[in-house]
């Protein structure tokens, strides 16, 4: 039963996104929250992360945008005196926080219990040792292992054991600093960054057994020892690839009923021997040709799988997992689906496929290699009724240029050579694969050369089939198109391959119904608004319309609302955060909301936040086909991102109708001839620049615009691609790469004008425009908007300039006939403003924004796109009063996740999250925003490297001698030695060459951090990347802007002077300024 | 291409995947995700067209490690998605042939998520299941043949073995078991528990087995109506009160019934893995295996029966006691196969029963 003693708890999000811990806590933190809520229980909740739905004021009680550590949770805790703590559902970051607590004796001293799974259980769940003897107590297998604390020790184990050994770092997110090594010195390497990455300087080496299935479940137990499976989930990639990086499908498909039942009983024996309270992951090691299984890991807290069990289940696991926090036991929780009981085990009557997005797109240096660690910044999953199709559909959900299996850049290499790549594990080993097939390959022979299971290799094989025989058919008939829709292949496809128009598809009528996804395979009748298209199959939307509509006093109208698919750099969660705002504001003013969306890691994808939830991919033809179903009055693109606003125009093709701001206007300012014509109408400044289609064609473009320049293929996600240049070889060096990308676009170039940079979001209906504050950037112009820290309200702007933003906004609002919201950059360079770029769609900072003005951005901007003026939501127009907070965003990077990726800030995009430092002065909250990201401050004598390049020796001068006057210990390479030397400022010299020299020195700690401003080139030889990437590794903090470092120095002086934090939330602190308006 | 079709007129066509032919049968449904072999084989199927809902049916092909009986009971097989190439270092050959050579007939490419959208929307119905194309005249036909069609009364017969055997005959506790078309899984679950077990044909007299000096007597699961077993049931009180029963299954639902309870039809069954159980002594929730069509009238049962289980869904009775009798049973299967066999523990349960029954026994033997 409910725990009555609760009337508060505290709620502890997993902070920025990235690689590991993305968007699925917070789905899984906003469920709780309505979980808790239900039971009229007062939510206090603390995440860094702005970004986030959990942040929402509406969401907790009392929303604290803190960092997250044990400083800050002390006080929260003091403060508020909530009666418990849940931890499980923030990710390891919230539960590492917990475990802190307790250790400091907080949990303790302020009588704070922590719900649901206890301390004793997560340690015994995640301390290797531990783990390892309460396996062996139980009798459940796990691979051969030891837990090792220095490189020694290891040695020891594999001189026993041999090679391959996997390592894996304790405590640390999705294998953070861990890997296979199949030889001595990649074992040495891999050892002693797992051991510097693991918080407590531990690792576990372990016998590999790469090649066996691998398996998971998604457990759920309660206090009452009842315990449920939710899902199986079986990894196509075989053992040795990050569950993370894997292809995974649900339910497990290669399994005998017996192989299940054995390791579901080991799944559940073990959630038992753990004492787990809540959701648990099971990971497995199944061997393929007997019954040996091994234990791989234990999660004893919600998980990015079970978002993915939650989604392909329709089984909600953090609700479910909250309400067995506050004392529920299973039988006394409703399934909000079947309206039956909690306590049962979902079962599915579809396929599901879940394929991880990397960033390999963007990172064209980065190492593609998949292994222990994960690298993919996100994810998609596909509903289908054949694993054929629910496969093909996830392919296309990717987003990529190409949709189908084939046509990669295989086809022209031998087969020879095909094979031999076919052993590289990498993200496009599944494309390698289709190709193998299709040159005629046989199965057991790719079988043997990728461990994948046979069964995965023949339902490709039957897709590649297909392929074939649409490419090789004379007349395509009624039976064959029907067969390729049934297994997932697009129209687009189709025609390409049978040579056919739209026309001749369209007259063989096929159509696809809509399923819905219910947890019981049809058992029970069922009113969940989830479905997924598949064809041949009887359709369910209007039986369910009609049921649900039953209840509406006169009919609605309905939305449809694009979402943005999988998280990747450049599109993160700031989408789905003003995805589900517009969904929840269209039902509010009597709407029907229908969402389209391919991720399983989001809040947008929960059955109960649109009025009808379609689980797709954001392809044209599937988004046709809901639109022909639901009949909408409009689609919704400005809230979902590149995604969304790319397939504006499409839509438009069709006839459908865009709301809020015209296509005409998203083209306009994407199409730089009709930008710049505009601009000029206006009599805005903006770069000068030039689009160029060849090579001659830049050398004369920069003939006349001057060096730097600013290089960039044109329509982009992310800046990807961008990049400045300051001479000739560069510049052509960057051409030639470019061409080889994408021919179809031509290059654009563009004066780099290294000012300040300066960003608004604004909300307009044509008429006013609201623009709730104004953004600027601590890095100079040069760094992409989004890899910039940025401060709320401005600082350094003065009156006058601010008058010119809030004019130019104004007017290019009018013009453009902007309704819904716009996000405008600027540089301000010798006092005149510029216009660098105009999105007319949410942007990044929408949710921050909205967080430090308190204007429901996404709320007034769909009421300006539904016709009304913005002058009725209450914030008048124009500028907003600026607040007395300040805040002060920081990006946050996930290179430790991804190997030899360049650090350096570039117009291109590399950040995943990002974190919010909130207080009364600029300092504070600057401070705060390096604790949130997790910066160290020190007051031992610190050892900084300095390494600039010669473009910026002149104007870090002023920010070395600050280093040197904080009483850092400067060591510089040898032209940078040179060059305080001759400015009067004392530094060691060590060579650039001495890599190894410096590898030790950061390896023992005796490094501070890095000040390296990047020589340009991608070449990843030189010796400031190599400097960069080393420090990546042993997670030291390289700051390659002179404006980042300086602003780190401004906040060791915070630390310096022993500031005292305060901690509130940010309602509080946006009312500070209230009464402080008023004194 | 091969015809399904239903009591009510509703007609699928799908394609044919097993033997020639055609069948009458009950239209049923099961919502595991995996076991379709331990289904095909497993007696309580007997006469029945079994509908899967899961979409992908023979991925690991047949093995000959997991069948539940010596044959395979029902009648047709209908799934969305036969696999066309099976894959399992187990399997000795495809579903496809396996179920040619058992002489099922079975169709895929069929909508079956609707299919069992109708069966639990009208219940169960009577089918007829072939692997040809028919035309609308023999479709006609035949539903008139469907309105009357019935299952066989004597379907006992042909699941139960033939004569007695003997089964782990090396076990310490010596127990007798009614082989109304017994489930494998439960042999094996009693065998392990150190149990010496003779099993009976369906129509042994009681006094054959009393006869015998057995520790108790099971009661296994099987096939159809319970209330048709009057034989059986006659049977069953005369051992009540003498000897320790145990019903599993269809053995639950003729031990309510020999204890005067009702028995009636289910809507449309349970047949699945996922179904959940609640101990009503302390509050314990287990996931079953279900395979039945019937259920115990829980309105009208005797006051001698203390119900132990229910099942949370639908809070039918799923297990009750009759401890002055020493009657115990349950309506779910413990063993799993396919399935959970997380309430396996109700096997040691049981046996703890037996021996402190025969310690019982041999004090007073020894008082004597």
């Amino acid at each position: 039963m409910k725990d009555r003693t609760l009337k508060k708890i505290l709620v502890i999000g997993s902070g920025p996104i990235v690689i590991g811990q993305a968007a699925e806590f917070d789905y899984a933190g906003v469920q709780a929250c309505r979980a808790l809520k239900e039971e009229n229980i007062e939510i206090v909740l603390v995440n860094s992360n702005p970004a986030t739905i959990m942040t929402d004021e509406e969401i907790a009680n009392k929303v604290y945008i803190e960092p997250l550590n044990l400083e800050s949770l002390t006080e929260i805790i003091k403060k508020e005196r909530p009666q418990g703590l849940i931890a499980s559902l923030g990710g390891q970051t919230a539960l590492n926080l917990a475990c802190e607590l307790f250790e400091a004796g907080v949990l303790d001293k302020y009588k704070v219990k922590l719900l649901g799974t206890n301390i004793d259980s997560i340690k015994k769940a995640e301390d290797r040792e531990m783990f390892k003897n309460l396996m062996q107590e139980i009798g459940e297998p796990v691979p051969e292992s030891e837990i090792v604390s220095s490189y020694n020790e290891a040695s020891e184990f594999a001189k026993r054991i041999g090679f391959p050994i996997i390592i894996r770092p304790a405590f640390t997110l999705g294998g953070a600093g861990g890997g296979i090594a199949r030889n001595e010195r990649d074992y040495e390497e891999i050892v002693h960054q797992g051991l510097s990455q693991s918080p407590i300087n531990q690792v576990l080496v372990e016998k590999s057994i790469a090649g066996y299935k691998e398996i998971e479940f998604e457990v759920i137990r309660d206090s009452n020892d009842t315990c449920i499976t939710i899902c199986s989930m079986e990894n196509i990639d075989p053992i040795g690839i990050h569950t993370g990086d894997s292809f995974v499908v649900a339910p497990s498909q290669t399994l005998t009923a017996n192989e299940a039942g054995m390791l579901r009983a080991s799944a559940i024996r073990i959630i038992k021997a753990l004492k787990i309270e809540g959701g648990c992951n099971v990971q497995f090691a199944l061997d393929t040709v007997t019954n040996q299984y091994y234990i791989i890991e234990v999660n004893p807290r919600v998980s990015r799988s079970s978002a993915l069990a939650s989604k392909a289940t329709g089984y909600p696991i953090a609700k479910i997992t909250t309400k067995i926090a506050i004392g529920y036991n299973l039988n006394e929780i409703k399934n909000p689906i079947t309206g039956k009981t909690a306590a049962f085990e979902p079962t599915i009557d579809y396929i599901v496929t879940k394929i991880p997005k990397w960033p390999f797109d963007k990172f064209s240096t980065g190492d593609r290699i998949l292994g222990t660690k994960m690298k993919a910044t996100g994810e998609i999953m596909a509903i289908g009724r054949t694993f054929v199709s629910s496969f093909k559909k996830a392919i296309t959900s990717l987003e990529d240029r190409y949709t189908g299996l084939l046509w990669r850049g295989f086809q022209e290499m031998s087969n020879e050579e095909l094979l031999t790549e076919l052993y590289i594990q990498d993200d496009r080993r599944i494309f390698r694969l289709a190709q193998a097939l299709y040159n005629g390959n046989e199965i057991n022979k790719l079988c043997a050369i990728t461990k994948i299971d046979k069964w995965f290799i023949s339902k490709i094989k039957e897709i590649v089939d297909l392929e074939r025989e649409l490419s090789t058919t004379k007349q395509l008939d009624k039976k064959l198109y029907q067969k390729a829709k049934e297994y997932g292949f697009l129209d687009d496809e189709v025609m390409h391959l049978t040579q056919n128009t739209i026309e001749t598809l369209k007259n063989f009528n096929v159509q696809p119904g809509f399923r819905l996804v219910d947890t019981c395979a049809n058992e029970f009748s069922a009113s969940t608004p989830y479905f997924y298209s598949a064809y041949a199959e009887a359709d369910e939307v209007e039986d369910y319309k009609i049921k649900s509509q039953e209840s509406y006093k006169k009919p609605k109208e309905n939305i449809l609302v694009l979402g943005s698919g999988p998280i990747r750099i450049g599109q993160g969660i700031e989408f789905d955060y003003c995805s589900v705002h517009a969904s929840q504001e269209l039902i509010k003013r009597g709407y029907e909301s229908v969402m389209v969306n391919s991720n399983p890691e989001t809040l947008s994808t929960d059955f109960d936040i649109a009025t009808r939830l379609y689980f797709e991919p954001m392809n044209i033809e599937y988004i046709m086909n809901i639109i022909r179903k639901e009949n909408p009055k409009g689609v919704l693109v400005q809230f979902g991102g590149q995604t969304a606003i790319n397939l504006a125009e499409k839509l438009d093709q069709e006839g459908i109708k865009i709301l809020g701001t015209s296509l005409e206007s998203i083209n306009a300012v994407e199409d730089r001839k009709v930008f710049e014509k505009l601009l000029k109408e206006l009599n805005i400044s903006q770069p000068k620049g030039c689009a160029v289609t060849s090579t001659p064609q830049a050398l004369n473009a920069v003939k006349e615009l001057g060096y730097p320049v600013l290089v960039r293929p044109s329509y982009v996600i992310g800046g990807r691609g961008m990049q400045v240049v300051y001479n000739d070889e560069e510049l052509l060096t960057y051409i030639t790469e470019a061409f080889k990308f994408s021919n179809e676009h031509p290059v654009l170039i563009d004066q780099y004008l290294e000012g300040q940079e300066v960003e608004l979001d604004a909300i307009s209906d044509g008429r006013d425009i609201l623009i709730p504050g104004i953004c600027e950037h601590i890095e100079r112009a040069g760094v992409h908007s989004g890899d910039s820290m940025s401060i709320y309200p401005s600082q350094n702007i003065s009156r006058k300039n601010e008058k010119i933003l809030v004019k130019y906004a104004t007017k290019i609002a009018r013009k453009l006939n902007i309704k819904g919201l716009m996000n405008i950059q600027f540089i301000i360079k010798d006092d005149k403003v510029y216009v660098i770029e105009v999105n007319p769609r949410a942007s990044r900072t929408v949710p921050i924004m909205s967080k430090v003005t308190g204007i429901p951005m996404v709320k007034i901007a769909l009421s300006a796109i539904l016709g009304k003026s913005i002058r009725r939501a209450g914030f008048g127009v124009g500028l907003y009063k600026k607040s007395n907070l300040v805040s002060v965003k920081m990006p946050i990077f996930s290179w430790q996740k991804l190997n030899r990726i360049d650090p350096a800030l570039a117009p291109e995009m590399k950040s995943t999250g990002e974190v919010l430092g909130i207080d009364t002065s600029y300092k504070k909250a600057l401070y705060k925003a390096f604790l949130a990201g997790g910066h160290k401050f020190s007051k031992a004598k610190q050892r900084v490297l300095v390494s600039l390049n010669d473009h910026n020796k002149k104007p870090a001068l002023p920010v070395i001698k600050k280093l040197f006057k904080q009483g850092f210990f400067i060591m510089a390479t040898w032209g940078t030695h040179k060059f305080l030397e001759k400015n009067g400022i004392p530094s060691k010299m060590i060579e650039k060459f001495m890599i190894d020299k410096l590898q030790k020195r950061m390896k023992n700690g005796r490094l501070s951090f890095i000040i390296n401003t990047p020589t340009t080139g991608k070449n990843s030889q030189n010796a400031g990347f190599q400097i960069r990437t080393i420090a990546q590794m042993y997670g030291i903090p390289s700051f390659t802007s002179i404006d980042t470092a300086n602003a780190f120095l401004v906040a060791h002086k915070v630390f310096d002077k022993n500031t005292e934090l305060t901690y509130d939330t940010i309602t509080n602190y946006r009312k500070k300024n209230f009464l402080e308006l008023f004194k | 291409m091969g015809t399904l079709i239903l009591q009510d007129g509703t007609v699928y066509k799908g394609q044919s995947f097993g033997a020639l032919g055609g069948f009458e049968g009950e239209v049923v449904f099961n919502t595991s995700m995996v076991g379709y072999q331990e289904i095909l084989s497993d007696p309580n199927y007997a006469k029945q067209i079994l509908v899967m809902t899961y979409p992908e049916i023979g991925n690991y092909g047949v093995n000959d490690f997991d069948f539940e009986s010596d044959n395979t009971h029902l009648v047709g097989l209908i799934v969305k998605n036969n696999c066309q190439q099976e894959s399992h270092y187990k399997s000795r050959e495809s579903l496809s042939n396996f179920l040619k050579k058992k002489n099922i007939i079975a169709l895929s490419n069929i909508d079956t998520r609707s299919l069992v959208k109708k069966l639990t929307q009208m219940g169960t119905m009577s089918g007829f299941i072939t692997s040809n194309d028919l035309d609308s005249e023999y479709i006609n036909e035949k539903l008139g043949e469907l309105q009357s069609f019935k299952i066989k009364e004597d379907i006992l017969a042909e699941v139960s073995c033939k004569s007695r055997f003997a089964y782990n005959p090396q076990g310490k506790i010596n127990i007798a078991i009614y082989d109304y078309g017994i489930k494998k899984g439960i042999l094996n679950a009693l065998a392990l528990r150190n149990c010496r077990i003779t099993v009976y044909p369906y129509n042994t007299e009681a006094k054959e087995i009393l006869e015998n000096d057995f520790d108790a007597v099971f009661l296994s699961n099987g096939p159809g109506n319970p209330a048709n077993y009057t034989y059986q049931i006659a049977q069953i009180k005369q051992l009540m009160g003498k000897i320790p029963l145990f019903g599993i299954g269809l053995g639950c639902q003729l031990l309510a019934l020999a204890s005067g309870a009702k028995t009636y039809k289910l809507k449309y069954g349970h047949r699945g893995s996922n179904h959940p159980v609640i101990n009503l002594e302390n509050n314990k929730v287990v996931m079953t295996a279900q395979n039945h069509g019937y259920a115990i009238d829980l309105e009208n049962i005797t006051k001698f029966m203390r119900p132990t289980h229910k099942n949370l869904n639908d809070d039918t009775l799923e297990g009750f006691e009759i401890t002055s009798l020493g009657v115990y049973a349950i309506q779910f299967q413990p063993e799993g196969k396919p399935g959970p066999n997380d309430a396996e523990f109700i096997f040691d349960e049981w046996v703890n029963i037996i021996k402190k029954d025969i310690n019982r026994i041999n004090e007073v033997k020894n008082e004597r």
